[in-house]
């Protein structure tokens, strides 16, 4: 159990840096999830607290000891790969024991920690199994298996659930939460399923292109996301980003089609302006007329049971189904394609964007 | 399989495997059948079987009378299995190094150690048996060894790099979470998953080892360190050839190279990797 300190972290490759200063105080016990895209630079920073990958610059510090020269073996840490990386030719019991064995540990204690985290993760049936013989599921156990048997500072995962189904994922993801809240060890997990982030973090590193757009609370990235990308990424489906224009009086905004829209900005009349509202904050009215409706014109709408998706577009503003405004409406809406939808937006959840830096601006009120 | 081809061309395609089954058994046939038969049978009738009458052990007790074909024999096995092991290991690290660490001059120096499979290495029999002169190793079984070893390590390296890439990453830094060394990593993690890819180097390294008659020839032509081919060639003579020794000791030669063979064979087939990464 460690604290993890990093310190403006940086990776270049042969000259191209790819991980542009990533500094984080990770608490004892804390989960931590990386969240990005592919190739935003996640893993590569995963491996690098692991010492798979060398530090260019900058420090990563493990429970206050500075590992940068250190080896993966010497920095007490127990990592979960994307495909589970078990040692075929051993069998589950091996698999797990193998490190403990290399560390020299007397037997009757490799044993019965195995044991233990057999028991933890119902793997007993399996012990004397080769991976060869379990399913992915009972192969994702036992590279946490592996990894709990080592009780180690911490833990890093790397896309420990993306090689799952859907139905097994939901659950192991909440097999990992109450395991690690169980044995209370650090972890630093890296995914690029948001709601995998969402729902395991304590705290979450976005990521975007190697810089960590935001560290905070799930909870205050979804209120308060700090770019348009954290904005775009946190949130299913994605909140919708309009290029708006601040209305000469500055009590509206003009949005994109024409529609003047109530609600101040912080910014000067005539400025422009991302405004950003997320599907669930706007809400569909079947008459128009209502007070600050907006027309809309359906494009698509996606039916998921409980909940609708109506993708729409501003009357007179040609849009394409990627910038199309994305409406939540309950799941039995009869809308079809063509169709008008009148949408009253609750601005005081509106977020705004600079346009030039993509960086939120905090509401003028 | 046999359930979606039909049935025409799983005929056709055995008719050809079989075909060159038998092409290429032929000549083996022909050398242990005539080694059971006397000498005028051999000439009389070459690709009869041996009969009540033509068959006759008389090469095998020639060539089990000659007291040193044991010795030929333990020569070859020696000279074989010790190239085989070296070439095996520094072939096997050497494909490790190339195919798991960053360096400069990585690519270049695979090419380098690949060379020799396009240039035969007989080409440099005078230096080489310069070199062993210089060293004072001729009529050693030392210098069979090195010369095989060598000649063996560039398709070694060749195959067994291709082979290491394809060998999960993953795994090898799960080793090194685990505490393995390098050296732990590359013999209890990486060579028993090549096994397969291990064992096809060893049939392709082995059969010419054994076979050869050129460095035993000039390297090592003394009495004492004879290798079964060149031993057998104490049969042929300028004027008088004695077939019926000639076959038998070639007969005899065949069993051990088959034993290996078959040790590796079997794992050949076996596919280890499954199960191993998604």
């Amino acid at each position: 159990m460690a604290r993890i300190t990093l310190t403006d972290v940086r990776k270049s490759y042969s000259g191209m840096e790819v991980i542009h200063g990533v500094s984080i105080d990770i608490a004892d016990e804390e989960f931590v999830v990386i969240v990005g895209p592919s190739g935003c630079g996640k893993s590569t920073l995963l491996r690098m607290v692991a010492g798979l990958e060398e530090i260019t610059s900058g420090t990563i510090a493990i429970d206050g000891r500075v590992v940068n020269d250190l080896e993966p073996r010497a920095r007490d840490i127990a990592m979960v790969f994307q495909n589970y990386a078990l040692y075929p030719h051993m069998t589950v019991r091996e698999n797990m024991a193998y490190g403990l064995k290399i560390s020299g540990m007397p037997k009757a204690e490799i044993a019965e920690r195995v044991a233990r985290s057999a028991e933890m993760l119902e793997l007993q049936p399996y012990l004397d199994r080769k991976p060869r013989a379990l399913s992915g599921g009972q192969r994702q156990r036992v590279a946490m298996g592996r990894a709990l048997v080592r009780d180690p500072a911490a833990f890093l995962l790397d896309e420990p659930l993306s090689n799952l189904d859907a139905k097994l994922r939901v659950q192991m993801r909440l097999q990992i939460k109450e395991l690690q809240r169980r044995v209370g060890t650090t972890s630093l997990y890296v995914t690029h399923d948001q709601v995998e982030a969402m729902t395991l973090a304590d705290r979450l590193i976005v990521m975007n292109a190697g810089v960590a757009e935001q560290i905070d609370t799930p909870m205050r990235i979804y209120e308060r996301p700090a770019t348009t990308f954290v904005a775009g990424f946190i949130g299913s489906p994605a909140m919708n980003i309009l290029a708006a224009t601040v209305t000469p009086d500055g009590a509206g905004l003009t949005l994109p089609g024409g529609a003047v829209l109530a609600c101040p900005a912080p910014a000067d009349p005539g400025q422009p302006i991302l405004f950003g509202i997320r599907p669930e904050h706007i809400r569909a009215v079947t008459q128009p007329g209502g007070v600050g409706a907006i027309e809309l014109t359906v494009l698509a709408v996606e039916t998921l049971g409980a909940d609708a998706y109506a993708h729409c577009a501003f009357p007179g503003h040609v849009t394409s189904a990627a910038e199309a405004m994305v409406v939540r409406l309950p799941g039995n809406a009869a809308l079809k394609p063509g169709e008008r939808l009148h949408a009253v937006f609750d601005t005081g959840a509106a977020h705004f964007f600079d346009p030039a830096t993509g960086r939120r601006v905090g509401p003028r009120r | 399989m046999a359930a979606r081809s039909p049935l025409g061309r799983t005929i056709a395609a055995h008719a050809v495997l079989i075909a060159y089954t038998l092409i290429a058994l032929f000549p083996v046939f022909v050398i242990v059948v005539n080694s059971f038969k006397s000498r005028r049978a051999i000439f009389a009738e070459p690709l009869a079987l041996p009969n009540a009458e033509t068959f006759d052990l008389v090469g095998y007790t020639t060539v089990l009378a000659q007291g040193d074909f044991f010795q030929y024999f333990q020569n070859s096995l020696i000279v074989t299995v010790v190239s085989l092991a070296g070439v095996l290991l520094f072939g096997a690290m050497a494909a490790f190094a190339l195919s798991e660490y960053r360096f400069r001059g990585n690519t270049l120096m695979g090419l380098y150690l690949a060379l020799g499979i396009m240039i035969p290495i007989r080409l440099g029999t005078v230096a080489i048996l310069q070199m062993m002169v210089a060293g004072g190793l001729v009529n050693t079984l030392t210098a069979l060894i090195l010369v095989y070893t060598a000649q063996g390590l560039p398709l070694a390296v060749f195959i067994l790099s291709e082979f290491m890439r394809q060998v999960s990453d993953d795994l090898k830094n799960a080793g090194r979470i685990d505490g393995l060394s390098e050296y732990r990593i590359f013999f209890t993690l990486v060579l028993p998953l090549v096994r397969p890819a291990m064992a096809t180097v060893a049939v392709f390294t082995m059969i010419p080892i054994w076979n050869d008659l050129w460095f035993p020839l000039i390297l090592a032509p003394a009495e004492e360190t004879k290798t079964i081919t060149l031993g057998s060639q104490v049969f042929i003579g300028q004027f008088v050839t004695n077939w019926n020794a000639v076959l038998s000791a070639l007969s005899l030669a065949i069993i051990p190279v088959m034993v290996l063979y078959l040790i590796f064979s079997r794992q050949l087939i076996r596919g280890i990797t499954a199960g191993a990464v998604k």
